[in-house]
């Protein structure tokens, strides 16, 4: 038995501990805002925080989140308030999607690392995979986003 | 099949009170089934009385927002959001007020055959925008004449004294009627026979504006339901153990540990495709059913298995240029043929001719392939990420043995397309488990499945031959590629029409060289091959743009103005692919120009720095770029600044054309650097991300402008354009900084040698 906190909500967990993190959020639980990419940490499009750190969670065993708090997608802001998805949303950074999670996820990450992150800092601390190339807008949106956390207008 | 509908129609009524309305004549007509109509005799009015529905496209909810069925697939390119604009725009509302929502497959038989329902479904060749242009504008008017007809009733009127304006009639005396109050009555009318009058393009109030895509909020907030997040009651989940061996058998077959792992539900053979047909499913494989993926994936770990090795055990990339080499050395198909090319290359003043190589390529969409399926006895259940809805119909009823009207096929957003997803062979597949396990399955693709089982891009050797007069004028051009083409196994292809899939007789620079030669080679090979975002024009681009590079250096003339040169002023030439009727040279001769000013081309630059453009013709669009690099002492590449402009005629929407050009530019960026499928011992070797590297944002430059030239009033699809250019810009900025010349893709360490 596995116990530990998805968006705040104690989870008990009986199954195999070796299963991943993201298999047990997408299958158990029902949360499949995170996603499935590659399996092997190369994409991030599983990207969740546990206690507050981005970790790709296809390669978590779910024993390794014991006792932690996690927070996925949807318990950034169910409303989209959150300043990175307000960010994400200004810009229309989205092309399929299927990746923009988990890279919202990392940027939250990085905006914790780096408040007011230079090109260099986000070329070197975002590695997260997008086929469709969204990576113009993402950049815009992340500075963005920086400036909104700094009290910018929301517009 | 209506299952879906109902939901649709249910959820508006219970959810919002709402009624549907309007729907083009077209989709009323013919399109109806026979058994409900009977001869064509009865009117729409008829049939909505019978059914209390009035349509498929619009519903106008209780609070006055309106929500909009969209027919055709998302892939990301945005037509989610573009077709409602349409909608919207002649429907008259606020687009703010507008919500969207995805309808599944329609099909319907009639005494002609089966015929849409909704419009044609399916999105490939950038034709999702223009298939519905006019379509979905009708939609919207028909239904904004309803409602005002139902608003002249009832204020004892004439049409003619009302107008619409932001979701309300009103009458030129002032008074307003909301579309909700008017809906009843308006959904009782008789549709009105004639195409509407549609809007003045000037007159646009949504169409032509930045419109941010309707789903994002649910997107930011991971609420959108892509293919693999479908979940439904009692599902279970598979992944399948494919052959390696494009054409392998199982030989052996051991589950005796994967049945033993708690979970695992059940094991299934799946049967190869016909080796020599066209493909249902790709490969053979062994279905492991269980409880949840991770368990089907562990269940899949434990199988042994023993393939054999098929015909083709010995192919390898290695075998595959050999191949080329070979072939290029005997004389191929000539499928077009101008003047007399071996004449007039032969009396030129200078000749060149140059080899250019282009791998073969996966799709590699962030959403591996996936399906859910309930198969039955006498139904389907279907639910797919795909670009072509009635493929995966037709497949699900090829493997079921069900009618097509028995098959209900439901589309989800699809986490990218680029082509992958036109084929079906994973609904095949999805049906083929869930009809040997009796349980509703979700069929999921590792990473790995998804890279080593694929419709891979072709792969081929480009040989460009053109011999130039004193001017250095290209008088005598011949394109020479031998290619492992598309048409592969396709049905009802012969093999002397296979080139047409992979030459596009009538691309530049053809029509503008007299002395013109296009000739092909079929090369075997067993890896399977499909469309690839901007299918053909992806690898000849590259070959076309970089010689005509290399003749502007040898004869000393500035790359730009050779191009300009040959694409010539604006007029319009026959184009017959797909993309015609017909081809603007001019039009692609101002984009080029237009790059080249802003990355100030002849700017002199230091040592190891350079510019290089490119410009090409896709699919009805033009679209040209211009990069600028600097490579290191150690052959270090920086892409220092990109310039991308497109010409799409009219940008509907242009926060979509922009993300599309700048999304085609990265896809062929990240392509042209990094990727490529080799094969080794008849299988693919590359299995993920760390040997099929996507780009990364670090890879993407800072100083990067993309640049919408708008034209006329007609728009085409954008989906496609924006990636051909972008590799032989990159390769003659690659030149023009180190005189080093990139023939061979991808781009890799060729650098450091």
């Amino acid at each position: 038995m596995t116990g530990f906190k998805v968006n705040g909500r104690q989870i008990d967990f009986d199954g195999d501990d070796d299963t991943p993190l993201l298999w047990v959020l997408r299958d158990e639980l029902g949360l499949t805002g995170t996603k499935y990419g590659c399996g092997i940490g190369q994409c991030g499009a599983c990207t969740v925080h546990i206690d507050g750190k981005a970790v790709r969670s296809c390669m978590t065993p779910v024993r390794a989140a014991g006792k932690s708090d996690i927070t996925t997608i949807e318990g950034l802001s169910s409303d989209g308030s959150h300043p990175v998805q307000q960010a994400w949303l200004e810009l229309d950074v989205a092309q399929c999607g299927y990746c923009q999670a988990g890279q919202i996820m990392a940027t939250v990450d990085l905006l914790n690392k780096f408040p007011e992150p230079t090109d260099r800092q986000i070329d070197q601390n975002l590695t997260n995979r997008c086929r469709c190339g969204t990576y113009v807008r993402i950049r815009k949106a992340i500075h963005r986003a920086a400036e909104i956390n700094r009290g910018g207008d929301l517009t | 099949m209506n299952l879906t509908r109902r939901k649709f129609v249910v959820a508006g009524l219970t959810g919002t009170g709402a009624l549907l309305v309007g729907a083009p004549l077209s989709i009323f007509g013919a399109d109806q089934p026979t058994e409900k109509l009977g001869s064509t005799g009865k009117t729409l009015n008829d049939a909505n009385q019978a059914s209390d529905q009035l349509g498929y496209f619009v519903t106008i909810n209780r609070d006055n927002t309106v929500t909009i069925g969209t027919n055709q697939p998302e892939i990301g390119q945005g037509n989610m959001t573009t077709l409602p604009m349409l909608v919207a725009e002649e429907l008259e509302v606020d687009f703010a007020t507008v919500s969207v929502e995805q309808l599944p497959l329609g099909i319907v038989r009639t005494k002609e055959g089966m015929r849409w329902k909704y419009g044609g479904q399916g999105v490939g060749g950038s034709t999702g925008l223009t298939g519905n242009w006019t379509f979905m504008r009708e939609v919207g008017a028909r239904a904004r004449m309803m409602l005002q007809q139902a608003a002249a009733n009832q204020w004892e009127t004439d049409i003619s004294k009302t107008r619409c304006e932001l979701g309300f009639v009103v009458h030129s005396d002032g008074r307003r009627l909301a579309y909700s109050q008017l809906i009843h009555a308006a959904s009782r009318l008789p549709v009105v026979e004639e195409a509407p009058q549609l809007k003045d393009v000037k007159d646009f109030r949504i169409a032509g504006k930045i419109q941010p895509a309707v789903n994002g909020m649910d997107i930011v907030t991971g609420k959108t339901r892509f293919g693999l997040d479908t979940r439904q009651p009692n599902m279970k989940y598979a992944v399948i153990a494919r052959s390696p061996f494009h054409d392998g058998e199982l030989l052996k077959l051991d589950d005796s540990l994967t049945r033993k792992i708690p979970g695992v539900v059940d094991v299934i053979r799946i049967e190869r495709p016909d080796p020599d047909g066209p493909y249902l499913n790709l490969a053979a494989g062994v279905a492991v059913v269980a409880d949840s993926t991770w368990i089907a994936m562990k269940g899949r770990e434990a199988l042994k298995l023993e393939w054999s090795k098929g015909t083709y055990a010995d192919e390898s990339t290695a075998s595959f240029d050999r191949q080329c080499e070979s072939l290029l050395k005997t004389k191929g198909q000539v499928v077009r043929s101008d003047g007399d090319f071996s004449k007039t290359f032969e009396s030129a003043d200078r000749v060149f001719q140059r080899t250019y190589k282009t791998p073969f390529l996966s799709h590699a969409p962030l959403e591996p392939q996936n399906c859910y399926a309930e198969v039955r006895s006498d139904r389907c259940h279907v639910i797919a990420p795909t670009q072509m809805p009635s493929g995966v119909s037709r497949a699900v009823a090829a493997v079921t043995g069900l009618d097509r009207l028995d098959i209900e096929v439901e589309m989800t957003r699809v986490g990218g397309g680029f082509g992958r997803r036109l084929t079906a062979d994973y609904a095949a597949e999805a049906a083929m488990i869930s009809k040997a396990s009796e349980h509703p399955i979700q069929l999921v693709w590792s990473r790995e499945d998804d890279i080593k089982h694929d419709f891979y891009r072709p792969s081929g050797v480009h040989q460009m031959k053109a011999g130039v007069d004193a001017e250095g004028t290209p008088i005598a051009w011949a394109h020479r590629l031998a290619s492992a083409g598309k048409y592969y196994r396709r049905a009802n292809v012969p093999p002397e029409g296979q080139w047409e899939a992979d030459l596009y007789q009538d691309d530049f620079p053809a029509n503008m060289i007299a002395d013109f030669e296009l000739e092909y080679f079929t090369v075997k090979s067993s890896v399977p091959r499909g469309s690839w975002r901007a299918p053909a024009h992806n690898a000849n681009a590259f070959a076309v743009q970089s010689f005509i590079d290399e003749i502007a250096h040898e004869t000393n003339q500035d790359p730009l103005e050779l191009r300009l040169r040959m694409l010539g002023e604006s007029r319009e030439i026959d184009y017959a692919n797909h993309g015609g009727p017909k081809f603007n040279p001019g039009r692609l001769a101002r984009l080029a120009k237009f790059v080249a000013e802003k990355i100030d081309h002849r700017k002199p630059r230091p040592a190891g720095s350079g510019v290089g453009l490119a410009c090409h013709f896709t699919f009805g669009g033009y679209a040209a770029h211009a990069v600028e690099v600097s490579v290191g002492s150690t052959g270090d590449l920086r892409i220092d600044r990109i310039v991308g402009a497109i010409d799409c005629g009219y940008a509907v929407n242009p926060s979509a054309v922009e993300a599309q050009m700048q999304g085609g530019t990265i896809d062929g960026l990240s392509t042209a650097l990094n990727l490529e499928i080799t094969v080794e011992s008849g299988q693919i070797e590359q299995g993920n991300f760390n040997d099929y590297p996507l780009l990364q944002i670090a890879g993407v430059p800072v100083r990067f402008e993309t640049h919408v030239l708008e034209w006329d009033e007609n728009p085409v699809g954008v989906g496609e354009m924006g990636l051909p250019s972008i590799a032989p810009a990159l390769t003659n900025a690659i030149f023009n900084a180190t005189g080093k010349r990139i023939r061979e893709l991808p781009i890799k360490d060729q650098l450091k040698a």
